[in-house]
């Protein structure tokens, strides 16, 4: 385990370390990938405006976070319990999984404006559809026989639902979590980026047209900050329920 | 004879599979009075299990009717009927109290109550101190101990065990064998216990009905004259002997054909 660990920290290390040594020596055109140091510079001398972007896409993933993990999961639940929902609806949302939702932004833009709407809006739909297969698929993998024994011992199916099979379902559910939460993230930095007044996306881009490279990656540095603590969380959750697993 | 606690009149069971129409179980007449611990046995597939989920509420015989204590058995009635699984089917988050208790749970019982009647199935079945382990954390043979706690805590009248000990090892089958019956003479339940053990079913019950092969049939119903209690001696005596053999006899020729 600890053989492991010192493996992962070598790896974490040496991606850093590459970022760093590869464009001081030329190997990587600084434009392009500016040395860590420059972009955690950029970060520094700018932090007004970096953290001051930060409110504004914090709030915007977290009501996109609710409405993903909280509808998701609830009619993940609802269609995975059910098995003719799951034969008429599944393949209806595995198609719609596949169309490319980026191509909707700039109509939500239209409905809903420049504000945090318009990134609300898309988040959501972008990291719906996965959560929610990731929700029914749960569901669907659950044994009955816990239901039934319920059953057996008098349990009405609201009882079995709240009782068998919600609890049951939590590992799965955190795993549902996981992904909505890592899709809605990428979902409101891609409509930032792609047109905001304001928000972590929105100065990327700002950066980007200026060319000013290690701008650019001052804000992914905080990008995968975000990503890395929903990471550190979910992990917590995960131990968490471990307990409610299906032995 | 008094009224029989449990009374299986002419039960018919068909499946649908595939469109096809598969009989199960085919005009059953038990009458079981009270305190009686019944044995099932039977070839594989010959409808042991059906049986029992039609006494347990389960499901609805296709034809025919199921009664205890002169009631028709349409849905699952915990209070009256308790059941055993093959697994015990304990809920995993849950510690070997709470799953005891969950029964009482379902019907709102107080906690405080729930969790008393729990403690005291617990103690019965010999798991005291063992109240707040979580499932993994017990053996195979701990874990049917508080599935059986479990069908007792509503002090229902019937008992159905569904080869309760078939995933046990020996020697823990045969020690939770002369737990059953240590726990049967103390609160004398009406068991109806299936099994594929004919060792089993002979040495724990006072009467053993045999059924055929699919559809499952009463081939013969076998009174145990053995005293009690039983002892591990009885087994390799004379009169268990026959009794098994009278039982194998059917079972052979069904599994021949």
């Amino acid at each position: 385990m600890t053989r492991l660990r010192r493996g992962q920290a070598t790896l974490y290390l040496a991606i850093l370390a590459a970022w760093e040594v590869l464009p001081r020596a030329g190997v990587v055109p600084r434009l392009f990938v500016p040395p860590l140091s420059e972009a955690l510079g950029a970060l520094v001398a700018d932090r007004r405006e970096y953290l001051g972007s930060l409110p504004t896409t914090f709030g915007e993933i977290l009501v996109s976070y609710v409405i993903v993990c909280g509808g998701g999961i609830l009619v993940g639940q609802l269609i995975g319990s059910s098995a003719t929902a799951r034969r008429m609806l599944l393949p209806v949302l595995r198609s719609a999984y596949a169309v490319p939702l980026v191509v909707l932004y700039p109509v939500m833009m239209v409905w809903f404006g420049l504000g945090s709407e318009s990134k609300i809006a898309f988040a959501s739909i972008y990291a719906f559809i996965p959560t929610l297969l990731t929700a029914v698929a749960g569901v669907a993998a659950l044994s009955p026989t816990l239901a039934e024994t319920a059953r057996a011992f008098g349990a009405t199916r609201v009882q079995q639902i709240l009782y068998v099979s919600l609890p049951a379902s939590l590992p799965s559910m955190v795993a549902a979590l996981r992904l909505g939460g890592a899709l809605v993230i990428v979902g409101v930095i891609v409509a930032q980026m792609l047109g905001a007044a304001d928000g972590l996306g929105f100065l990327i881009t700002r950066h980007r047209t200026l060319l000013n490279s290690p701008g650019v990656y001052a804000g992914i540095v905080l990008v995968l900050g975000i990503t890395g603590m929903h990471e550190i969380l979910l992990r917590r959750l995960e131990r968490k329920v471990a307990a409610y697993r299906q032995s | 004879m008094t009224r029989p606690l449990l009374a299986i009149r002419s039960v018919s069971q068909r499946f649908g599979v595939d469109g096809a129409i598969v009989p199960a179980l085919e005009s059953i007449d038990l009458e079981i009075p009270d305190g009686q611990f019944v044995s099932v046995v039977g070839p594989s597939g010959c409808g042991k299990s059906t049986l029992l989920s039609l006494v347990a509420g389960l499901r609805i015989p296709t034809s025919g009717t199921v009664l205890c204590d002169g009631e028709p058995i349409t849905e699952p009635m915990p209070r009256k009927v308790g059941m055993i699984f093959q697994e015990a089917n304990l809920l995993p988050w849950l510690s070997a109290v709470d799953n005891v208790a969950f029964p009482l749970k379902l019907r709102r019982v107080p906690k405080a109550e729930r969790l008393a009647a729990a403690r005291r199935m617990l103690e019965l079945t010999g798991l005291a101190g063992f109240e707040s382990r979580l499932p993994h954390q017990l053996s195979g043979g701990m874990k049917q101990r508080v599935a059986i706690a479990r069908g007792l805590v509503q002090n229902p009248a019937v008992l159905l065990m569904d080869e309760p000990f078939a995933s046990l090892d020996e020697q823990t089958r045969m020690v939770l064998g002369d737990e059953l019956l240590r726990i049967w003479s103390e609160t004398r339940k009406t068991v109806l216990f299936v099994t594929h053990s004919l060792n089993e079913a002979v040495y724990l019950a006072d009467r053993v009905v045999v059924l055929s092969a699919r559809p499952g049939r009463v081939v013969d119903d076998v009174i145990v004259d053995l005293p009690r209690p039983r002892s591990f001696a009885m087994t390799s005596g004379e009169r268990f002997g026959a009794l098994k053999d009278r039982i194998w006899q059917h079972i052979k020729h069904a599994e021949r054909r």
